[in-house]
Parts: structure tokens; sequence; C-alpha cells
């Protein structure tokens, strides 16, 4: 789970890790009242939108900049009511962009030099790894790729936690000495405090910077969350912006569907997270372009296949279904007898084809090939994905 | 012979009583696989039953143990509890513990990895389907089956098939024996991020098996447990290996920030790791359908035998 850059910096400052002073304000009344609260500008101004590559975004009516800096109020609030409610699109959002819908300002600081600071899990290890480069503010896939020798790790022993000649090491390694050493140590620690307490998935800091004033400063914040921990965080949960999520895919969370949108125009129904991805590969190897990865779980019911039908359904760039079922314990009849339910209730127009295999596999075929509905049956994932292609193009 | 469990190996279930457990453990019974103990905090000393089968149940593990002489454990313990239910088995010196649980917070696994350093207990999972070593009778039955792998689509073979993704491990094992390749033992080690044995743990015992003459090594995008296993394919393996890396198509930054690029480098993309295989003199299926061929190719290049 992503959560915004305001909400980010709100828990770091719960965990003891700096930032610049910031107010959020979520309806344009709150704008003055926001920027009230900030001392005597200037002030940035930051759309909340769970993407990177802001600062050099663009609204859809030509605005320019997701970010901006405002030497006065006046213009940080004539930039606050530009990007409010309207759409920005950057190089992560794909061409639909997001609106904004929260305004961040914060008050503007003074960088000696930026850094980079992340907290995630390194998947070699098993182990949180804190990864820290002298080269902030800019993109650090660039940064690994031309200069690999800038870029510094630490990893910690969950038994014992991140000790202080870690965090030492770090710091000195970026170079830092006086109140930069020591106030880098403390942020250190209180953020992979906050990163382990709260079951962070990662924490990125990129810009973090140096004042000249001697203070280590989080610019920027993004945060995301452990799925499986949420339970245990429901200060976490409440956090959740639906506003930021795919409602297709909010839709099939109900149903405990794993649906994930994309831009082509053959939708799959697969169950198990292998097995959707190659369907999605199978289907470009053919020539087609899948239009979302969709996977029922293990243990499907009749039920679930209708409600993944509906969300299928909802992207009008669908052209033409392909179901793939493996039903090792599943029985494919069940599968069967809700593809069959669903295609009636929805008067399904487009291409259906249907690969069933495992458990109960000739009762399943027995039932779609007596619907009297146009079902095209399928015995391989290369057949089924050839069909499909074939019907659509 | 086999890797890891053999048709003698025997099993307890965590999380008996739980609707998800006792289905499989139905299957498993019905399987033929010894399944002599279940264990359910304060229901010790009842019973499950399933047909003639009456699997006396304990509060603990170490119980367990000691009354059966279990030396596998297959964990169905929801999420909350998961992590401490892998420890327990741990703790009580089990050769073997397949967790099958999906959904186990990240960090419950981070910290359960690390107390099981130099512990004698081989984790596999979490959120996998667990391992199959078939059997001889019908539809391989008599084999020993831990997790919720469908047993009747295995055969008695020589191919050792790993995979991280439970649908795909089938569709490779159906693959295998609808062309008559029978399978020596196979293992799903699961999706998650953090988990108990990796590709390269079971390739290398693959490797060290005489009964194994083949192996299907199954993996997808992200980490790079796929290229250690292939990289260690090409100095140390001489039988004949297939591979398929699913999500290829799979829509970039779904799944870690930048910073998760810095860590797992340039090879956690699926062409990236298809490049490795290749380099590698792994034969790879060029679809999900292609699995058994891609091993058939690999085996006829190396004249080697799979059945």
């Amino acid at each position: 789970m992503n959560i915004h850059e305001y909400q980010a910096k709100a828990l770091f400052e719960k965990y003891g890790v700096a930032v610049p002073k910031g107010v959020a304000a979520r309806t344009a009344a709150e704008f003055e009242p926001a920027l009230a609260q900030l001392p005597d500008a200037p002030v940035v101004v930051k759309s909340q939108i769970h993407a990177g590559g802001r600062g050099k975004g663009t609204f859809t009516d030509g605005f320019k900049g997701g970010v901006k800096f405002a030497k006065t109020k006046a213009d940080a609030l004539a930039y606050a009511k530009a990007m409010f409610n309207n759409t920005l699109i950057t190089a992560q959002t794909g061409p639909a962009g997001r609106k904004v819908q929260t305004v961040y300002f914060t008050q503007a600081s003074d960088i000696t030099k930026e850094y980079y600071l992340a907290i995630l899990l390194d998947r070699v290890t098993s182990r949180p790894v804190i990864v820290a480069s002298t080269e902030g503010g800019v993109e650090i896939e660039k940064v690994a790729h031309e200069t690999p020798d800038k870029i510094f790790k630490i990893i910690v022993d969950p038994a014992v936690g991140l000790q202080g000649y870690q965090t030492r090491e770090l710091a000195f390694r970026l170079g830092l000495t006086g109140d930069y050493f020591k106030n880098a140590v403390k942020l250190i620690g209180s953020l992979y405090t906050m990163f382990w307490e709260t079951d962070a998935a990662m924490v990125e800091v990129n810009p973090l910077i140096t004042t000249p004033t001697g203070s280590v400063l989080a610019l920027d914040a993004k945060v995301s969350f452990d799925d499986n921990a949420l339970f245990r965080h429901p200060e976490i949960v409440a956090l959740r912006d639906l506003n930021e999520e795919d409602p297709k895919e909010i839709e099939a969370a109900k149903f405990s569907l794993s649906y994930i949108a994309l831009d082509g125009n053959i939708a799959c129904l697969v169950n198990g997270a292998g097995l959707a991805m190659s369907t999605m590969d199978i289907i470009k190897h053919y020539g087609g372009s899948p239009a979302n990865f969709l996977d029922v779980g293990g243990g499907a019911s009749k039920d679930q296949v209708q409600a993944a039908f509906k969300i299928i359904l909802t992207d009008p760039n669908v052209k033409g279904i392909m179901v793939n079922i493996f039903g090792g314990i599943m029985d494919c009849n069940t599968i069967a007898t809700g593809v069959v339910a669903a295609t009636r209730e929805l008067g399904l127009k487009i291409p259906l084809v249907v690969r069933l295999e495992g458990n109960n596999v000739a009762a399943g075929k027995k039932t779609l090939a007596e619907s009297g509905l146009t079902i095209h049956s399928a015995d391989t994932m290369a057949d089924a994905a050839q069909k499909i292609v074939k019907l659509v193009a | 012979m086999s890797i890891i469990v053999t048709e003698k190996t025997k099993v307890l279930v965590q999380g008996i009583t739980g609707e998800f457990g006792a289905r499989h453990t139905k299957l498993s019974l019905d399987y033929g696989t010894q399944i002599v103990a279940g264990v359910t905090p304060g229901k010790g000393g009842q019973f499950f039953e399933h047909g003639t089968h009456r699997v006396p149940i304990f509060n603990t593990v170490r119980d367990a143990v000691a009354a059966t002489g279990a030396t596998a454990s297959a964990v169905f313990v929801p999420p909350p509890f998961a992590a401490d239910a892998i420890l327990e088995c741990a703790d009580a010196g089990l050769d073997l513990c397949v967790a099958i649980t999906e959904g186990i917070p990240i960090k419950d696994m981070i910290r359960a990895k690390r107390a099981m350093l130099g512990s004698k207990t081989r984790l596999i999972g979490p959120n996998c389907p667990g391992i199959v070593t078939p059997g001889t009778g019908k539809d391989s039955a008599g084999g020993c089956r831990i997790g919720i792998a469908p047993g009747y689509i295995h055969k008695k073979g020589h191919v050792g098939v790993v995979s991280r993704s439970g649908t795909l491990t089938y569709e490779a094992v159906f693959q295998l024996t609808s062309k008559g390749l029978g399978q020596s033992t196979s293992v799903g080690i699961g999706g998650d991020p953090v988990n108990g044995t990796s590709h390269l743990d079971v390739i290398k015992m693959f490797n060290d098996d005489p009964d194994t003459w083949g192996i299907i090594l199954i993996g997808e995008i992200g980490g790079n447990a796929e290229v250690e296993a292939a990289r260690w394919v090409k100095a140390n393996c001489k039988k004949p290996v297939a591979g398929f890396i699913a999500g290829a198509t799979a829509p970039a930054g779904r799944r870690m920030g930048h910073a998760g690029a810095v860590v797992g480098g340039a090879e956690d993309t699926a062409a990236a790791k298809i490049a490795v295989f290749k380099e590698c003199g792994i034969e790879c299926a060029i679809t999900p359908s292609d699995m058994a061929d891609a091993l058939i190719r690999a085996a006829k290049a190396k004249g080697a035998k799979l059945a």
C-alpha cells in the first residue's frame, strides 16, 4: 500500500526524522489557512499523487510542473489553484494522469547538497538494507548504472537491529562531518525505526539534503507498506487513498481477485499468479496484447468467476476474453458453470476462448459445449492464445 | 529415489483442524502419504478422522514428534500465526517444514529466517504449493504429497521440477506426464520475497540425486534467485535443464520502486533472466506450453535419457 508524501512526512516527524515544515490542504478553502501556518515565503507547492516525476510533469490543461517554487505566498496560492482538481501526467502516471486532490505547502529549504537514502528488503540476504548515495535528487537507477561506487549499502541483522557503527559508517561514507554527521546519524536511526515498526516495504528519501545551518532534512518522502502486515496497523490503513487506486482493482479485491489493469485488448482470467503472468506472456507471444492480469486464486467459486467477468467487461478496450484454468484441486466444472452463467447474465458479445485442464475437465468441457453459447474451447495454453488472438484481430 | 521426501516420510500437519488444512490433509491421506499427526493448540487428544484414517492431534509440535516420530511438517496456520508455527518446527528439530500459508508479513519471515540460521530444519515456502514425490500406484498414489498440489497429475519418474508458482508447476508436471515423462520430485518454493529454500538449493539436490535425469527450472520476474541458479548450473550441472521465466509482459513499477532496482540490479526482468539462462546453456521454453518440450530438446542435445 502506498501513501502520499504529506502522510509519509507526518510519520517521519512522529519518528523524529527531520522534514521541512509543511501543511497539506485537501480543499481550496484550506489553501490560505494552510499557508498562514508556514513562516514567510519562499514556499514550495507540491501536488500529492501516488506517482513520481511530479516536478517534470504537465497538467492536462497545459500548466507545467506538479511541484512549484513560489517566491511569495500569493504565488503559492495561484499555483495551488492551478494544480488542484487538475490532472497531472508524469513519466510514471501513464497517459491518463492522476487528478490532484491534495496540495502540500512546504517551507522552501536552502540546499547545501543533495543525497539519496532508502530502506527496503534485500532479497539476497532476506534482511533490511539501507541504501545511500552522495548523488541525490536524480534518478537512482542512473547512479547505480553509471557510478555504482557512489552507492553505499548497509545490511541490518534483524536479530539485533541497526547498530550505531553501521549508521556512523554510512554517514562517514557520505562524507558528512560535524553537525551534519550527528544529524544524519540520528535521522538514519529514526528512519530505520519507522521502517521496522510500521512494517514498511520501502522508505525512500530523494533527496535528503544538508542546509547551510547544519540541518539534515528529508526533502521528499516515498513510503509503501507490506500489504500482508496491514492487519496489525489500522493507523496505516487509515491513510489509504482510494482515489489513487483503479476502481476495477478495488472491486476485484472485494471478491479476493487479484486484478491489474493493462492497456491491451485481450482480457484474461486465470488461476494462480505465475500462470496468470505467463498467460499474458503467451498472448503477447502470438501477437496479441493483454488487457489485464487477473488471478482468481486457487479455489475460485462461481460467484468469483461472475464478478471477474463483470470487472473485465468494464474495460472498454477489451475485445476478447481468454480463460485459462489449471484446475489442480479446483473442479473444472465449477469454473465452466461460472463461465456459462456469467456469459448468459452479461449477454457477452465478444469472443471467449476457454482452456480448461485438470480435475473433472471432461464434465467442464461438456458444460461449455452443451450451453448453446459461442464459447471456443481450447486444449492447451498455446492453442487458446492463438485462437483468441485470431478472433480479436 | 527422490529429493527431500520419500513415500516413507512421516508428516505432521499444523493447522489440521482448519478448513484448508483439513481438506488437503484428506487429499494427502488419499494419496497415500504418511500423515501421522496433526497439531492444533488446545485440541490435543482429539483425532482427525477420514475414512479408515484416525490421525492423532497434539497441542504442540514437540508432543507430536515425540509420540509419532514425524520428521516433516505442513504448515496451514493463518498468516498472523504462521511464522510462530514455522519456528515451532525448527525448535522441535524437524528435518522439513513446508509452509503453505499465503500472506505472512515480510517482517515475520525476515525474523523467522534469521532465527532459523544454523537450524537443521529445511524450510520450503511460505506461500507455496509444497512438494510431491510421486508414488508407483494409480495416478501416482503411494507417494509423499505435502501441501496443496494435485497428486494425480504426477507420474513416478526422473524429471525434477522446481518453481516459485503453484499452477505453473502443475502445468509443467502435467505436460511431462502427458508425454510419458515421470517426475522424481516436484518442489514449489513459493512466491514470497523471503523464503526458505531457493531455486539453487533445489537444483543442487536434483544434481546430486542419481534418479533425477533432467530438470525444469521455472521462475518469474523479481529478485535474482533464478540467475544465481542458472550460473551454478553452467558451472556444475551436467544434466539437461530447461527453464521458463514468467512475467515478460508484466507492467514495470508495479513491484518495487527505484531503490529495488538498485538492490536487485538489472537482472530481475524476464528478458534479462532469459538471456542469462541462454548464456548458461539452459534450454528456454518459448511459451509456458513449451516447458516439457524444451526439456526434451535439452536432453536430445546432450544425448541424455529422461525416462
